[in-house]
């Protein structure tokens, strides 16, 4: 590989905003090679590659391409040139089918209408090509899954001639058969003689794909090496800069009286007959794969959607407990971090500030009037204890990394005081400083008596931080472990136990 | 309150906001000026503090709706009827004056507290809904009304007396408005709840805010200050017209919009409004002045709404780009 002539060639690239965001990277790509692009939340990586598929250009530096400069004006530009990008967010249409995606803005046509047979054929012929000829190019994205959402995504990248292929976090939505999938597509891509460029926070998956890495860190080049001389632990000490502390094992609980329990909650197909129960101090995992009903059950628990069956009780009472909207689950003392930040949890354009507050507003009202000042003295001490990186607690959130961001959601409840904190996928999206930062705060908080429940498709990240792990299969309970009694080996079989019986349940119903 | 922090703020939000708002204004006042030599006397000015009273109160309301991502077509009539209940009250069933305004406003605000309704508890679209409310109070208008103006007299001209130096009592009503509108809407927690509605619902929910009776109150107080702008009118007019405020909703929204108030909801600002309903006041005064004919008028106007879209969408874009550094 190193012998090939490099295909891309940067010098010195960088971009400024407001501030410079990117600084002096050099870097150099071989056909056929797959380099990954780690780095924390904010370090580059998005810029970099958004500047090398031509959605931003940047502000110094040059590029060359097969040592012709390349100066792409914009995406379609780069595409041509055989650079594409599959961006972290679907931008596909999910009212049009598969194969119309495909080929959206190049519609086979003739006279201004679809020839839909000619569209088909070769959306399936193109599917095929690339091993997914199990999606049908018929179907509407929107019944699709978000893991073969994701596989289209990146299909119509693979659409026409393609040199570099960039790939954003590909795997965040997909369950280990389709990341299985996709590796061995990016395989035979290599083979082909393109390249690469894979970013990923994963670096099991960053082991396991790459040639080589290159980590940035604040906007700039830290390093870039052949994976065989790197270990995960030194990758993330190059990212960070210094080495993560590792979690102290948290002592035994005393027993106590359940803040929360529930028997045989169910709805639907998507939760059957869960039972568990959560104590004061406890930080109860639940791992499944992604689909298996895991935020469905947390959604049930803060009245979200309504269940069909089963009881919950709260603080040890006999009376179960009526949770019929989020606003009565607040009111009982839940709080829930939710699974999609920006859609769900955060006002973005709003201020850190007022998104702290957000859950109880009227702490800091005198007959419905707000006393601002307190307001913000509360926020900035929030953005004091949970470190977060901000100019001020008047910046608006979106303008903040994904780290910080859920540190806002994660302050919101702490200001609310709830005892029962749901969380679902607490660190999706976050970088490693922030995750530890997060990782104390939960710890800090079943310190101080409350009862966290936490969805989370990182096993190793509930290994570290729980007291237990249940895990989720196909809508039930599929087994709980105390610390100690896992590893990963036995939750990932539990995580699968449920699908592997699905063919005869199929037959029963 | 407390520390300097919330009127720094407040300072710095007036210099930053309002200029670009104050300085169109203020080139349009210029511009009649030059054109006319009558334009930059007392009596114009006096002329549009009269006029704008009734826009300015439901312009504050549809402020508050736009905010919440809603719409409210149905001000005009709801205006109308307010104001023929009212003389109905006064004429054929020898009420007071003060009930009979008090029952204009309750049916104002019970038609808004409707619309509401009907559109929260049915998951709706406030623009269907208030389509319809346009439609029903307008009817009922005329029903009440016989369908023809009922003249009232002298007894509800007090709005529009002269209380100092020719501006009337509703002038100064409608300047009460636009300051507690602007505090609600910045400090109280009625207001923020507004703003996080229109910001994200869903997020509001999950934050454990129930969104429901936070917008059915603010379309029971457009419904409400639509009766006042009704109210303003009768005095006005000394009649009951049903066909008053035919076609306002868009001067309204019109107004609102240029103020910069965001039709996506979750931003916007009463003061803004206020600017939004004196540039189209000082629109309309000046080619009034300069003689040019309605349809030009009405041209101008149109122009004068989308550059103030097109002005807002740029600025926005302006502060995106900044921000994606």
């Amino acid at each position: 590989m190193p012998d090939h002539a490099p295909i891309l060639r940067l010098r010195g690239i960088g971009k400024t905003y407001a501030t410079p965001v990117l600084a002096d990277i050099d870097l150099a790509l071989v056909p056929g090679e797959t380099l990954a692009l780690t780095g924390e939340n904010g370090a580059g990586k998005s810029t970099l590659s958004k500047i090398v598929a031509g959605l931003i250009p940047p502000t110094q530096g040059e590029m060359q391409l097969l040592d012709q400069p390349y100066r792409p004006a914009s995406r379609s530009e780069a595409e041509a040139l055989g650079i594409r990008m599959v961006m972290q967010e679907l931008s596909l249409v999910p009212t049009l089918t598969v194969a119309e995606n495909l080929f959206l803005g190049h519609l086979p046509q003739r006279g201004g209408f679809i020839r839909r047979q000619t569209l088909f054929d070769e959306a399936a012929a193109h599917m095929k090509a690339i091993g997914l000829d199990r999606i049908d190019p018929r179907q509407l994205v929107g019944e699709l899954g978000i893991g073969h959402q994701q596989m289209v995504e990146i299909a119509r990248a693979l659409l026409g001639p393609c040199r570099l292929l960039i790939l954003d976090e590909p795997t965040a939505m997909l369950t280990k058969h389709e990341i299985e999938h996709l590796f061995r597509q990016i395989e035979r891509l290599k083979a082909e003689g393109v390249s690469i460029v894979y970013i990923s926070h994963r670096l099991d998956e960053v082991e396991q794909i790459a040639d080589r890495v290159t980590v940035l860190r604040d906007g700039r080049h830290v390093a870039t090496r052949p994976m065989t001389e790197l270990t995960q632990e030194e990758i993330v000490r190059l990212m960070v800069g210094h080495d993560v502390a590792e979690s102290a094992v948290r002592p035994p609980l005393p027993p106590s009286t359940p803040a929360l329990r529930i028997e045989g909650l169910g709805r639907g197909t998507r939760v059957r007959d869960v039972s568990l129960d959560l104590h004061p101090g406890e930080i109860y995992g639940i791992a499944g794969l992604v689909g298996s009903g895991r935020t469905e059950l947390l959604r049930l628990l803060f009245g979200a959607d309504q269940k069909d069956h089963g009881n919950i009780f709260l603080r040890g009472s006999t009376e179960a407990a009526r949770i019929t909207s989020p606003m009565s689950a607040v009111r009982q003392g839940i709080g829930l971090i939710p699974e999609d930040r920006k859609s769900q949890g955060l006002l973005l354009d709003k201020s850190i500030t007022l998104n702290t507050t957000l859950a109880r507003l009227t702490r800091f009202a005198r007959r419905g009037w707000l006393n601002l000042a307190g307001e913000r003295t509360a926020a900035d001490n929030y953005v004091q204890l949970l470190g977060i990186r901000c100019n001020s607690a008047e910046q608006s959130t979106q303008e903040l990394s994904g780290g910080n961001q859920q540190k806002v959601v994660l302050a919101r409840w702490m200001l609310r005081d709830c005892d029962i904190l749901l969380l679902d996928e607490p660190t999706r999206g976050v970088d490693i400083g922030a995750r530890a930062d997060i990782y104390a705060q939960m710890r800090q908080m079943a310190d101080a008596g409350k009862a966290l429940l936490v969805v989370s498709s990182d096993l190793r990240e509930l290994m570290e931080i729980c007291d237990r792990i249940g895990v989720m299969s196909a809508g039930r309970w599929a087994g709980s472990f105390a610390r100690g009694q896992w590893d990963q080996q036995t939750l990932l079989e539990a995580a699968f136990s449920g699908y592997s019986n699905r063919p005869q349940e199929v037959k029963q119903g | 309150m407390t520390t300097l922090t919330p009127s720094r703020r407040w300072y710095s939000g007036v210099v930053g906001t309002y200029l670009g708002l104050a300085a169109a204004l203020l080139a349009m006042v210029l511009f009649f000026g030059a054109k006319s030599e009558y334009f930059l006397t007392a009596n114009t000015f006096i002329t549009i503090a009269n006029d704008i009273p009734a826009l300015t109160v439901m312009a504050v309301g549809m402020t508050y709706v736009l905010i919440i991502a809603g719409i409210d077509l149905s001000v005009g009539s709801v205006m109308a009827l307010s104001s023929a209940l009212c003389s109905l009250a006064m004429l054929s069933w020898g009420w007071g004056l003060a009930p009979a305004l008090l029952l204009g406003l309750l049916c104002g605000a019970v038609c808004g507290a409707f619309t509401g309704f009907v559109s929260v508890q049915w998951q709706l679209p406030s623009f269907i809904v208030s389509l319809g409310m346009l439609e029903i109070a307008r009817g009922a208008a005329y029903v009440v009304t016989d369908s023809r103006t009922q003249y009232i007299g002298s007894d509800v001209d007090w709005l529009s007396s002269n209380l100092i130096g020719g501006i009337s009592p509703a002038f100064v009503i409608a300047l009460l408005v636009i300051v507690v509108g602007q505090l609600v809407l910045t400090r109280s927690v009625f207001g923020r709840y507004m703003i996080g509605i229109g910001t994200n619902e869903e997020a509001m929910r999950l934050a454990g805010v129930d969104p429901r009776p936070i917008k059915i109150a603010v379309f029971t107080l457009i419904g409400l200050l639509s009766s006042v702008a009704g109210l303003m009118q009768t005095s006005r007019l000394e009649a009951a017209d049903p066909n008053t405020g035919i076609g306002i909703e868009l001067q309204v929204i019109a107004a609102v919009v240029i103020g910069g108030t965001s039709l996506m909801g979750g931003r916007g600002s009463v003061i803004s409004t206020f600017f939004g309903v004196l540039i189209i006041a000082v629109l309309e005064a000046g080619m009034a002045q300069i003689g040019a004919s309605d349809p030009t008028k009405r041209i101008i106007t149109g122009l004068v709404i989308i550059a103030a879209v097109m002005l807002d969408k740029y600025r926005d874009r302006r502060k995106q780009a900044r921000q994606a550094g």
